[in-house]
């Protein structure tokens, strides 16, 4: 039978002096480990959310972004008639869109930060469908005006309602503000995509991308059939979701590598705090172990035992590492997309399946740094450690 | 009756050629030589000796904590010496009754929860170990000191827990190791009539390690340590006073 669960709980709680600073290691690594898990969740799904499964994204051939792709009117125009592609009354929803970066000064410090401009015609709205006027109105085509995302309007200086800017060499009228639903569209400036062209000096007749609005998810197969068949067409497509989650994956990577060799760094500082922990709690209680060995106790039920308490204290470790983070649910901020070398607001998401990593790291390092004090608990010659004082 | 001859049977303790070695650095330290003992259950029987003649060493050989360098050590027909570790664990708990000078009290549990920590080891349901445990406490007379923690006892009171522990589980004898060591002539006087009670009212085998010939003195019988090996230095009539 194992020792009693209570012998160890009121032994941390009577040596809690000692027990807080393998705590408070285990709960800063937990912190950092979660923190910048949330992050990198946070940059992937703002980025595959601004996809819908439903949403086929046609690009030149061998572009890995929007940024260098080219696609023809023509092409468009073919492409309107492929199979899988959703009607309404106006005709097939196709959504030409043209991509470009401008810099704007960003409100928290001051310095530019690429914003990405996104033209696109009047059936964006039906194609985005996530995409949703809150203030103002969406922008009159052939006017040079535009829309802005909501968290372009927080992140960057100049972006208000009402507000006129100059990027382009043209001079612009903001009309409105979207909101995106959290996606990555919320950190765009849409506009006319004939006008951004013309600003731009591009050909009104080119294009950086195709939203096509497909009949249901599972058209996708059909459509891109036709269109990788069709010899007129050098173009590829994919389904949004999947374009926007290796958008992701550059910068997840980054974050996911660098959080977890920082993680890694602070987890075995955590272990030595754990493990002086418990060889402390081993050395005090020498006596103690050796009169429990020799009522009876096995040398496995003294090493379940320290185990047990060494995982009860990084349990708590890890639990207030959780509840630490937890206020950053949700809280903004920003990086580059190194896709497309454009800005991207995003909010950290600390999931339930993060805060349950994060404990099972706590109790791994509980694990690594109680079990060779526990073993050596269990080894010490009962009658030597009854016989020290 | 106890003989250290080596010609004794049907004995409940029998020790035979017990060589015990210790090497601290370069030196090697006999401690105990050829020591011979045969016990009766019911006998108290109290080890003498100078500090380092082998009592305490003694004590934990019969209570299988410490092994020999040679020699057999048979308790109730089981022999000891050569068991495994887990075995002899188990042998412990089943066998031997456990009282030292210190006490060794767990300091976290309460008086009630350390006197069922050797039941833990049994089959017993829980309201079984509580019937055990209220009899043990109430043996030693501290039936209204269940919930107090260590610290809140004296040291008689914790001495007295010690011994319900030890006497918990019906151990087949008792290993008292200076019971009264660290308690003051009162307290000592108490604690040896409890221990005289455990033997004459319930059987109990006791071999106890001791200072004090006073202490000794309440024993059946009296044996020294000398060169490592026991030498009878004085038996009293069992029911003499």
């Amino acid at each position: 039978m194992a020792i009693p669960v209570i012998y160890n709980m009121r032994s941390v709680k009577a040596r809690w002096t000692s027990a807080v600073v393998a705590v408070l290691g285990i709960a800063g690594t937990v912190g950092v480990f979660v923190a910048m898990l949330s992050l990198a969740r946070g940059f992937k799904a703002t980025l595959v959310h601004s996809g819908s499964a439903r949403n086929a994204m046609v690009r030149r051939a061998g572009s890995t972004s929007e940024m260098d792709s080219v696609i023809q009117l023509d092409q468009e125009k073919i492409l309107e008639d492929a199979p899988g592609v959703a009607r309404t009354a106006e005709g097939p929803l196709v959504s030409p869109e043209v991509v470009v970066i401008a810099p704007f000064p960003m409100r928290s410090t001051g310095t530019d930060a690429n914003v990405q401009i996104r033209g696109v015609s009047t059936k964006a709205p039906q194609v985005h469908e996530n995409v949703k006027i809150i203030a103002g109105r969406f922008f009159q085509p052939g006017v040079s005006e535009l829309v802005v995302g909501k968290n372009a309007v927080h992140s960057y200086s100049g972006l208000d309602l009402g507000n006129t800017v100059r990027f382009g060499g043209g001079q612009w009228k903001i009309v409105g503000v979207f909101d995106a639903g959290g996606t990555a569209f919320d950190s765009e400036v849409w506009c006319d995509s004939n006008i951004l062209s013309q600003v731009y000096s591009r050909p009104a007749s080119i294009f950086s991308s195709l939203a096509v609005r497909l009949n249901s998810p599972d058209a996708m197969s059909a459509f891109k059939d036709a269109l990788t068949s069709d010899p007129r067409l050098t173009l590829q497509a994919e389904r949004e979701v999947d374009y926007y989650d290796k958008q992701s994956r550059v910068l997840t990577t980054l974050i996911t590598v660098l959080g977890s060799i920082v993680a890694a760094v602070m987890g075995i500082g955590a272990v030595f705090g754990a493990l002086n922990t418990m060889y402390s709690a081993v050395a005090e209680r020498s006596r103690e172990i050796a009169t429990i060995r020799a009522l009876g106790f096995g040398a496995a039920s003294v090493v379940s035992s320290f185990v047990l308490e060494a995982l009860l204290i990084s349990s708590v470790g890890g639990a207030l590492g959780c509840v630490a983070v937890l206020p950053l649910n949700g809280f903004t901020t920003g990086a580059m997309n190194w896709q497309t070398f454009s800005h991207l607001a995003f909010a950290f998401r600390v999931t339930p399946i993060l805060l349950a990593g994060g404990i099972v790291f706590a109790l791994v390092m509980g694990l690594v740094g109680g079990l060779p004090p526990a073993i050596r608990a269990a080894r010490r010659p009962v009658a030597d450690a009854l016989r020290a004082l | 009756m106890v003989r250290v001859d080596g010609n004794g049977n049907s004995s409940l303790i029998c020790v035979r050629g017990l060589d015990k070695k210790y090497q601290r650095g370069s030196e090697e330290i006999h401690v105990l030589q050829g020591l011979n003992l045969d016990v009766e259950k019911g006998e108290f029987v109290a080890f003498m000796g100078p500090s380092g003649s082998g009592k305490t060493t003694l004590l934990n050989l019969l209570g299988g904590v410490d092994v020999p360098t040679r020699g057999r050590i048979t308790v109730a027909g089981d022999e000891i010496t050569h068991m495994s570790g887990s075995k002899l664990t188990n042998w412990r708990a089943r066998h031997v009754g456990f009282v030292f000078q210190v006490f060794n009290l767990i300091p976290v549990l309460t008086a009630y929860q350390n006197v069922e920590l050797p039941l833990l080891l049994t089959k017993l349901s829980k309201a079984e170990r509580r019937k055990h445990v209220g009899t043990a406490l109430a043996v030693v007379d501290l039936s209204d000191r269940v919930d107090h923690y260590p610290r809140q006892l004296s040291g008689g009171q914790e001495q007295r827990v010690a011994i319900a522990r030890a006497i918990v589980s019906d151990p087949t004898f008792l290993l008292c190791d200076e019971p009264t060591g660290d308690l003051d002539r009162k307290s000592a006087d108490q604690i040896m009539t409890l221990i005289e009670r455990l033997v004459e009212e319930y059987g109990k085998t006791v071999l106890m390690v001791t200072h004090d010939p006073l202490v000794a003195k309440r024993a059946h019988t009296t044996l020294h340590l000398e060169k490592g090996a026991l030498v009878e230095a004085a038996t009293k009539e069992v029911g003499a006073s």
